[in-house]
């Protein structure tokens, strides 16, 4: 199953290389993971997605929270949280496929950020799936680039990952 | 007064007690020797190779309940360490490791011995640090050393950039230390605790499962207290061995794939087992899903919490410091009026002993035309009345000190349980004997084990170490050629050592004692005339056995009950 896990840790040079060695190293599934600093510049926070058993999920939060410059972890979605995705497309936009990519980026809320005779880059936010889905909805020729930021969740209301 | 980075980092290993640091020098550290040189607090034992200075520190840690500290440089210095390290790390030893790096203007240009050593122990340590100023020097080895020692314990490494070593700072070494995302575990759940001391007392066939935990915990006597109050068996792992008594009547040996029948029989068909400080290692449970087939409610109390529900579920989880779960269990339990089954109690002790009459114990057939290698180990028991410190190396040897070599004391037995080092024993024995001056100290060994560090015969000499090696001279690579005849079909590929030197003739050129014995006869009057020579080291060369094999066996990847007995072959 699908886990989206939030970890708040020590903006140190080195924590993300720990985070992706643990995960290499124990043969864990990394579909994403990103990570920037907070408000407070001491930390920062990383949202990985992942897959696995309950058993692997387990292990891997207990593993996380091991590493020293770990301060906290929470599985996202052990309960309500919101979870966005930003991607950049270039396509190939010419003739009739013009417009009928326009009309697409506004069916799915995205816009349409650089344009030129023969292309355009199309910005899209959103739940990974729905990222997904406008692939999936257009024409897979037209695709030059793709450009996917990987998953950054939220708890929502009152789950709240601070120390 | 303001300092250099050396002599900081030296000034706060002396904040820290630290009496012996092993290490070896090199360009990168060359200011950090010098500034060694110009005190006598720290004492430094120059080893021959960079392994055997962690090894050296390991055996050091292992043996007391002090950190090892090693010293090596840049490159080949750190590289050579990182057997060392990954050895410490499997087996949870406190150790600080302090390495030079180049310069750090120098770092990421391939400079001359520069390699990322943050890189490369980053999976093998508890965690590492690069010094990137001078100032950051005296906290991060204050922090380093907490972290070395507290919580699960493992080894700590810290790279000192050469330029930074020479830079000056003012000297305070931190009073106390803080770790916002570090708070290991002190008090295991009382709730839990309860609950664990309820299902203890309603158990009909309770099994007592302890590890290495137990002896890093120093929860030996607790452990102690609970097995004798609860009436149950008590098994040891290879890691745990002295965590509980063997000659106890309620020890059941070792477990896992070369421990008794009795042990690993009640593994599997106990109803509640308290696992305590052991991690249900694939050498100690075999196959998981084997294991699983037959109910039993497990309680597993680990500082560790991903120790836990790991490889096995597990009904009732305590995370907590062993000794003080333990204590407050053994309070619990005390302070109730119900008392464990003893009818029950009754029965299961007649099954365990119908399991170690068809098991045999640990019989073997001695001989009195061939060494028979259980028979040296049994000798060496008895002439060292049970009290050495032994270490080992990897390999059957190891297993025949485990099984024979009955150990009542926790810290006795040092070995590499986790990594299976070969090269371990006699730099770990190093490190005992140093901080054991006095004690006797014996490295059990074989031909093959014993030269991949054979060169610490030397530091030996240099720091007058009186151990004893007790070398198990099969001419095999035993266990590769035990693997091979029951799994391989009899092809002994490379696993034959051909072209032996003369271990007397190296003893004595490293300045030692070296004894052939060829005969079961001389094996006693052997090892009487060595251990009498409190003051050298004695290098033991028996010749045993060619084709002894370790039993009882479960094959990897079997379970506990499908056990290989000497007679089934």
């Amino acid at each position: 199953m699908r886990h989206i896990i939030s970890v708040l840790m020590e903006n140190e040079a080195g924590a993300l290389s720990r985070v992706a060695g643990l995960f290499s190293a124990r043969g864990y599934n990394i579909e994403s993971l990103t990570v920037a600093v907070t408000e407070d510049e001491t930390l920062s926070r990383m949202t990985i997605v992942t897959s696995g058993s309950d058993a692997i999920i387990e292990q891997i939060t207990k593993q996380l929270n091991k590493l020293i410059d770990v301060a906290a972890v929470m599985d996202l979605s052990d309960g309500s949280h919101l979870e966005r995705e930003l991607m950049l497309l270039k396509l190939r936009a010419e003739g009739c496929a013009r417009e009928e990519l326009k009309r697409m980026a506004d069916i799915f809320g995205g816009r349409v950020i650089d344009v030129t005779a023969t292309t355009y880059v199309i910005e899209l936010t959103g739940a990974s799936s729905k990222l997904d889905a406008f692939i999936e909805a257009i024409d897979r020729d037209l695709i030059l680039e793709t450009v996917r930021t990987g998953a950054s969740g939220i708890g929502r209301g009152d789950r709240i990952l601070k120390l | 007064m303001e300092l250099t980075g050396a002599e900081i980092a030296i000034r706060c290993l002396q904040e820290e007690g630290v009496e012996y640091l092993f290490g070896y020098p090199g360009g990168a550290v060359l200011h950090i020797y010098d500034a060694l040189f110009q005190q006598d607090k720290v004492k430094h034992v120059l080893v021959r190779h960079e392994q055997a200075a962690i090894h050296a520190a390991d055996g050091y840690a292992r043996s007391s309940e002090k950190v090892g500290v090693a010293l090596v440089t840049s490159g080949p210095g750190l590289t050579n360490a990182v057997t060392g390290i990954a050895t410490a790390y499997m087996d949870s030893i406190p150790m600080v490791v302090l390495s030079g790096q180049v310069p750090s203007y120098a770092i990421g240009e391939d400079a001359f011995q520069e390699v990322d050593a943050v890189g490369i122990t980053r999976p093998c340590v508890k965690h590492n640090f690069l010094i990137k100023h001078v100032a950051d020097i005296a906290p991060t080895i204050k922090k380093a050393f907490y972290l070395a020692k507290s919580g699960r314990p493992g080894p700590v490494l810290i790279d000192i950039p050469k330029d930074i070593s020479n830079q000056k700072t003012e000297f305070i070494y931190p009073g106390s230390v803080h770790i916002r995302s570090y708070n290991p575990v002190g008090k295991g759940d009382s709730a839990q605790i309860r609950h664990a001391a309820q299902m203890l007392l309603e158990a009909k066939r309770p099994m007592i499962y302890a590890g290495g935990g137990v002896v890093l915990g120093d929860a030996s006597a607790q452990l102690t207290d609970l097995v004798r109050l609860l009436g149950a068996p008590c098994t040891n792992t290879l890691m745990g061995l002295g965590g509980f008594p063997a000659s106890d009547t309620q020890f059941v040996g070792m477990l896992g794939m070369h421990g008794t029948y009795e042990a690993n029989m009640a593994m599997q068909y106990c109803d509640v087992l308290v696992a305590v400080g052991a991690r249900f290692d694939d050498r100690v449970i075999g196959n998981v899903a084997h294991f699983a087939e037959v109910p039993r409610k497990i309680i597993h109390i680990d500082i560790d919490p991903s120790s836990i529900a790991k490889r096995v579920k597990v009904d009732l989880p305590i995370v907590g410091n062993v000794k003080l779960v333990l204590e407050e269990l053994l309070t619990v339990l005390r302070g109730t009026k119900q008392k464990p089954d003893a009818l029950a109690l009754t029965d299961w002790w007649k099954q365990i002993e119908t399991w170690r009459v068809k098991g045999g114990g640990l019989r073997y057939a001695n001989s009195s035309e061939v060494i028979k290698p259980q028979y040296v180990i049994e000798t060496l028991h008895e002439i060292t009345r049970g009290d050495a410190f032994v270490t080992s190396d990897v390999g059957q040897h190891q297993m025949w000190a485990a099984q024979y070599y009955r150990f009542d004391k926790p810290r006795r037995w040092i070995n590499s349980g986790g990594l299976g080092t070969m090269g371990f024993g006699l730099p770990a024995a190093m490190g005992v004997q140093l901080i054991n001056p006095g004690a006797t100290v014996a490295c059990v060994t074989g031909e093959g084990s014993i030269q991949m560090n054979i060169q610490e015969l030397s530091t030996c000499k240099q720091f007058h170490l009186p151990i004893k090696v007790v070398a198990l001279n099969n001419r095999y690579l035993g266990m590769v050629r035990q693997w091979q005849q029951f799994f391989h079909g009899d092809r002994y590929s490379e696993s034959y050592m051909d072209a032996l030197p003369d271990f007397v003739k190296i003893a004595e050129a490293y300045g030692h004692v070296g004894i052939r014995v060829d005969s079961p006869a001389d094996v006693k009057p052997a090892m009487q005339e060595a251990f009498a020579r409190k003051n050298e080291l004695v290098f033991m060369d028996f010749r045993t056995d060619s084709t002894e094999n370790v039993f009882p066996m479960v094959p990897g990847g079997k379970g506990l009950s499908e056990v290989i007995l000497a007679e089934d072959l």
